[in-house]
C-alpha cells in the first residue's frame, strides 16, 4: 500500500510562515502588546449560529452545578463535553477585564464542516485587542501591519461602509430594504437565487399567529438575502488587487461588536478582503454583558429553530464582562489566507504542513 | 428517497437537478466568517453532458441520482438498439441511440464500454478512450509525400471516417483517441 506522509506545504511556504509568524511578533513587541496563550479546550463554546465547534467527548461522567449569569443554579452537564474554540476571543476578553492592557494572540482554532480551497477545519488566527481603540483606529493599525508584511505591489487599500458599498453596487440601503426588496434587487441585477432560498418563507404577507417568532424568521432571512448579496455582488465588485475595509455591518449581525452610539441599525464591525476574499472580522466590542447576553440566547434561539445543537453559554464571559470590559477594539486575522496571498497558491492545504488531514 | 446534504457535496456525486441526472466536478465552499454559507457547485449534466453551475444555501438537502458506472461488453446493434453484455452475469441490456452520442462509430463487436445506469436503464455509453480498428477503405497513399506530413481520410471497420498519414494502407490495425477521434499510431500485428 502506498501511503502518503509528505507535507502537502512546499518547504519555501513554510519558511515563508516562519518569516511572517516573527515579522508579526516583531510588530507587536515595538507596539507594547503582549503576546498571550490561552486554552484551546473550553466548557462552553461560540454559540453563533452559522459556526459549528467541534465537540469533544470525555469519558468521564460527571454530573456538578452551574450558577447561571442570573444567579440561579443548574445542572449543566451530565456527562463532561468540551469544545475545540473557533476563536479565541472569549479568554482574551477575560484576560482583558482582569486588566491585561493591549494582547495578542497567534492561536490554533478550529471549524466543523468548513472544506474548501479557502477553508479548512483546524487553521491559523492572529487576534489582537487594543483599549482605547474604536475599530477605525485598529483598521489603521491592521493597515500598518498589512502594508509591511506584503511586497509592494500588494499595498493598496481602500475603506467603504456596508451601507455605501450597497448603495454604489446595487442601489439599495441595506437598512431600510426589507427581504421582499432584497429579493427584487437581486432579480433585477440578475443575481441567481440560491436553491433553499426560493421556497415558502420567502413571501412577504406570510403573517401567522406566532407573533415574535415570525419577526425573528423574517430578520433570519434578511440576513441570508444580505449575505448573498454579499457574496455575489459587493464582496465580488471589490477592486481586484486591493485590500478592502468594510465596515458597520447591520446591527442583525453585530456577533460581540457594540452598536453605532448615532445609529442603532448599524454595529461597529469590520471586515477586512483582499479582491473578494474575507481575511480578518473586527469588532469596536461589546462591553455590556445583558445585551450579550441576550445575544447568546438569541443565538441558541435561532439554534433551536434550525433543529442544530444548542451551546452552553460562556458564563465565565459574561461575569467578566459585568465585571468590567475596558473600551477596546479586536480583530481577528486568517493567517493562512493571508499566507495565501503571499505565497500565490491556490489552496490554503499549500500552505498549511500537513493540510490534507481533513480530506475525505 | 435517498437525499445529500450541501455538507457531504464532492466531486463525482451524483445528483439530480431539474429531473435530470448531474455529475458534481467541482464544490466551492462560499462563507462570509460570521454568515450564511453557500456552495457553489459546478456539474455535469448527465444526459445532455452540458456543465452547468448552481449555488446552494448550504444546509439544503438534494436528491440523490441512483447512477452507476458498469463497464460492459458490445454485442450488436439491430439498428435500432445497440446490445451490451455483462461479462460477469451475462445479464444484456439495449441502450438507444441517444445513449451512444458519439461511441457508436468507435466500437466492434466485443469492446468493453463504460455504461452509466441510472435507475438501472442505460443513460450513456461510453467507448475506451484507445480503440483499435482495422482500416477498410482509403486511397493508396504515395510514396513522394511523407516528408510533407500530409493526410488522408481512412474508414474504418466501425464506420468512423478518421484523418491518417498518406502511408496507412487497406487492412492495416490503427489505435485511436476516441475522445479527440484522432489517429495515434500503427498496430504492429
Amino acid at each position: 500500500m502506498h501511503q502518503n506522509w509528505q507535507p502537502t506545504a512546499s518547504l519555501q511556504n513554510i519558511k515563508i510562515r516562519a518569516r511572517i509568524l516573527q515579522a508579526i511578533r516583531a510588530f507587536f513587541a515595538e507596539r507594547n502588546v503582549l503576546e498571550v496563550e490561552t486554552p484551546v479546550i473550553s466548557n462552553a463554546a461560540v454559540t453563533d449560529p452559522q459556526i459549528e465547534s467541534f465537540q469533544i467527548e470525555s469519558f468521564q461522567v460527571e454530573n456538578f452545578q452551574v450558577e447561571s449569569f442570573s444567579g440561579q443554579n443548574h445542572s449543566q452537564h451530565h456527562q463532561k463535553d468540551y469544545y475545540l474554540q473557533t476563536s479565541p476571543e472569549f479568554y482574551m476578553k477575560r484576560l482583558l477585564a482582569a486588566g491585561s492592557g493591549d494582547i495578542f494572540q497567534l492561536a490554533k482554532v478550529f471549524r466543523d464542516d468548513e472544506n474548501g480551497r479557502y477553508h479548512i477545519p483546524e487553521f491559523s488566527m492572529l487576534e489582537w485587542y487594543r483599549v482605547g481603540f474604536n475599530h477605525h483606529q485598529l483598521m489603521d493599525e491592521m493597515q500598518s501591519l498589512i502594508s509591511g508584511l506584503m511586497p509592494e505591489e500588494k499595498k493598496h487599500f481602500q475603506r467603504i461602509s456596508y451601507q455605501q458599498a450597497f448603495i454604489n453596487e446595487l442601489q439599495i440601503d441595506p437598512f431600510d430594504a426589507d427581504v421582499h426588496a432584497l429579493k427584487q434587487c437581486a432579480q433585477k441585477h440578475n443575481i441567481e437565487t440560491p436553491q433553499g432560498m426560493d421556497d415558502g418563507g420567502m413571501d412577504d404577507g406570510g403573517m401567522d399567529d406566532r407573533g415574535m417568532d415570525n419577526d425573528r424568521g423574517m430578520d433570519d432571512d434578511k440576513d441570508i438575502w444580505l449575505d448573498w448579496l454579499m457574496v455575489e455582488k459587493i464582496a465580488a465588485g471589490f477592486a481586484k488587487n486591493s485590500f478592502t475595509f468594510l465596515y458597520d455591518y447591520p446591527a442583525s449581525q453585530a456577533s460581540l461588536a457594540r452598536l453605532d452610539k448615532d445609529d442603532a441599525r448599524k454595529a461597529n464591525r469590520f471586515e477586512l478582503f483582499y479582491g473578494e476574499l474575507e481575511l480578518a472580522n473586527g469588532y469596536y466590542e461589546l462591553t455590556d454583558a445583558n445585551e450579550q447576553a441576550q445575544r447568546f440566547e438569541s443565538d441558541n434561539e435561532i439554534r433551536r429553530q434550525r433543529q442544530q445543537k444548542t451551546m452552553p453559554v460562556d458564563y465565565a464571559l459574561l461575569a467578566a464582562l459585568q465585571s468590567g470590559l475596558p473600551d477596546c477594539s479586536g480583530v481577528a486575522l486568517g493567517i493562512d489566507r493571508l499566507l495565501m496571498l503571499l505565497t500565490g497558491v491556490g489552496h490554503i492545504k499549500e500552505v498549511i504542513s500537513f493540510g490534507d488531514e481533513f480530506e475525505r | 428517497m435517498a437525499s445529500y446534504s450541501t455538507n457531504e457535496f464532492r466531486g463525482g456525486l451524483k445528483l439530480i437537478l431539474d429531473n435530470d441526472p448531474c455529475s458534481i466536478i467541482e464544490n466551492e465552499l462560499v462563507k462570509p466568517g460570521k454568515g450564511q454559507a453557500f456552495n457553489r457547485v459546478k456539474l455535469r449534466n448527465l444526459k445532455t453532458g452540458r456543465v452547468l453551475e448552481r449555488t446552494f444555501k448550504s444546509g439544503e438537502s438534494v436528491e440523490a441520482a441512483d447512477v452507476i458506472d458498469v463497464e460492459m461488453e458490445f454485442s450488436y446493434n439491430d439498428g435500432e438498439f445497440w446490445y451490451f453484455m455483462d461479462p460477469v452475469t451475462y445479464e444484456q441490456i439495449a441502450a438507444p441511440d441517444s445513449a451512444m452520442v458519439d461511441s457508436g462509430k468507435w466500437i466492434k463487436a466485443q469492446e468493453l464500454c463504460t455504461v452509466t445506469l441510472w435507475n438501472g436503464a442505460p443513460l450513456v455509453v461510453a467507448a475506451p478512450n484507445f480503440v483499435e480498428l482495422a482500416v477498410t477503405e482509403t486511397d493508396p497513399g504515395l510514396k513522394g509525400d511523407t516528408a510533407q506530413g500530409g493526410t488522408k481520410p481512412a474508414t474504418l471497420e466501425s464506420g468512423a471516417v478518421v484523418k491518417v498519414p498518406l502511408f496507412i494502407e487497406e487492412g492495416e490495425m490503427l489505435k485511436i483517441d476516441t475522445r479527440s477521434g484522432e489517429y495515434v499510431s500503427r498496430v504492429k500485428a
